[in-house]
């Protein structure tokens, strides 16, 4: 697992992404384990990542796995059922809440956000 | 300008009319080979084109007349006159008149059929009820019940792209290993469906096609059935298909690994390798 910054830095080089993301503007929640944080996207591009400290300040939606759970999502070759966050979802190791309709508006490029802190092959 | 001659695939492509419940279906299908017939039914959402690899394969097609048609309301073949006045909602009775009524008008005799994930799930009811005339059925992601994990009105609204939340829906059932251009292929399909078609075949594949009452009393000594799921299909899930095959004496169960669940199209080369012996086994 990469640091947040690495990850942050992945997915805003990443030109295809962001460009996928042009149209979303908000701020959602990813937990790892009990750590929350607030990813603020705008037009694509991460702005700025926080650690959720309070419950009053959240996301449009929220997706939560434990760190183990994001750690085998986040291989080079992750085993079945951690392979994809929908995977993930059916086999009930993560969570997804809050408002729905942006996320699945976007559906690939979240996925992408995420797994983009996969291992790199280099 | 340099003259060269055209290299053309061995995929014949051509329409047919069949009446299936007093509608009349415009029905597109391609063929390759001569042999057996070997009709091969896509997945829920897509069409026949995931089956251009066993279409354009010689080492099937010097055995096997191989056959896919692309279902209405998918891929060229049109939805029935009326269509724009009801949502389409895929039932199993439909499936099957469709199906056989097609097997009809083609004229086949003692066809394998092949089907992946839904079609997976009919040709488990089509061996059972019509043992006599099929001579093998191979599912391919096929399981007799699946548990849905997703609310299926998202796959049809105005604030939603339908192609592009298909494509992302089903990308989380190939396999990482799978080859890019394959995978983007498949996926392509899928982001090219008619408005509401595959949340319709999802009605069979969820919810109306359950068959887990009645798989055992599939006679696999009148039609071989044989089975085989990747083991990164997380919707038939390699457990659920040992589940179905557990339920039926006498089936074939093979899981693959590194695939997910459209293995002809997503990496066809590794599929080589496990459909291959199938067909053998069934020449015999």
């Amino acid at each position: 697992m990469q640091s947040i910054e690495k990850w942050i830095n992945e997915i805003n080089s990443n030109d295809r992404l962001v460009e996928k993301g042009r149209w979303i503007n908000l701020t959602f929640t990813f937990g790892i384990g009990q750590n929350d944080y607030l990813f603020e996207i705008i037009e694509g591009k991460v702005i700025s990542t926080t650690k959720r400290t309070v419950l009053t300040r959240s996301g449009t939606f929220k997706i939560q796995g434990e760190r183990n759970a994001w750690e085998k999502h986040w291989l080079i070759t992750p085993p079945r059922d951690y392979h994809d966050i929908f995977a993930m979802l059916a086999k009930k190791l993560i969570i997804i809440d809050g408002n729905l309709t942006p996320f699945m508006q976007n559906l690939q490029y979240f996925k992408d956000l995420i797994s983009s802190n996969r291992q790199s092959k280099n | 300008m340099k003259k060269s001659s055209i290299e053309f695939e061995d995929i014949i492509g051509r329409y047919l009319n069949i009446s299936v419940a007093d509608e009349n279906y415009r029905i597109y299908v391609e063929e390759a080979g001569k042999g057996i017939p070997l009709l091969c039914l896509h997945t829920a959402g897509s069409d026949g084109r995931q089956f251009r690899h066993i279409l354009n394969d010689k080492e099937i097609t010097k055995n096997y007349r191989v056959i896919a048609f692309d279902l209405p309301w998918h891929g060229k073949s049109n939805p029935p006159e009326g269509y724009e006045l009801k949502d389409y909602k895929l039932t199993t009775s439909l499936y099957k008149q469709i199906i056989m009524s097609f097997c009809d008008n083609y004229k086949l005799r003692d066809p394998v059929i092949m089907g992946c994930s839904m079609g997976g799930r009919v040709v488990l009811h089509l061996a059972l009820e019509h043992s006599n005339y099929f001579k093998a059925v191979i599912a391919l992601e096929g399981s007799d019940k699946l548990e849905p994990y997703y609310d299926l009105d998202w796959l049809y609204r105005p604030d939603i792209h339908g192609g592009l939340i298909q494509a992302a829906f089903v990308s989380s059932q190939i396999a990482p290993q799978s080859p890019d251009k394959f995978r983007h292929e498949t996926l392509w399909h899928y982001m090219q469906g008619g408005p509401g078609i595959f949340k319709g075949d999802l009605h069979f594949y969820w919810h109306d096609g359950d068959f887990d009452d009645r798989s055992a009393l599939i006679d696999t000594s009148k039609c071989p059935v044989y089975l085989l799921s990747g083991e990164y299909d997380c919707s038939c899930t390699p457990e659920r298909t040992l589940a179905t095959a557990s339920r039926i004496k006498g089936a074939k169960a093979t899981i693959i690994p590194g695939i997910g669940h459209f293995p002809m199209s997503e990496n066809p080369e590794l599929f080589q390798s496990y459909i291959y012996p199938i067909l053998d086994e069934i020449l015999k």
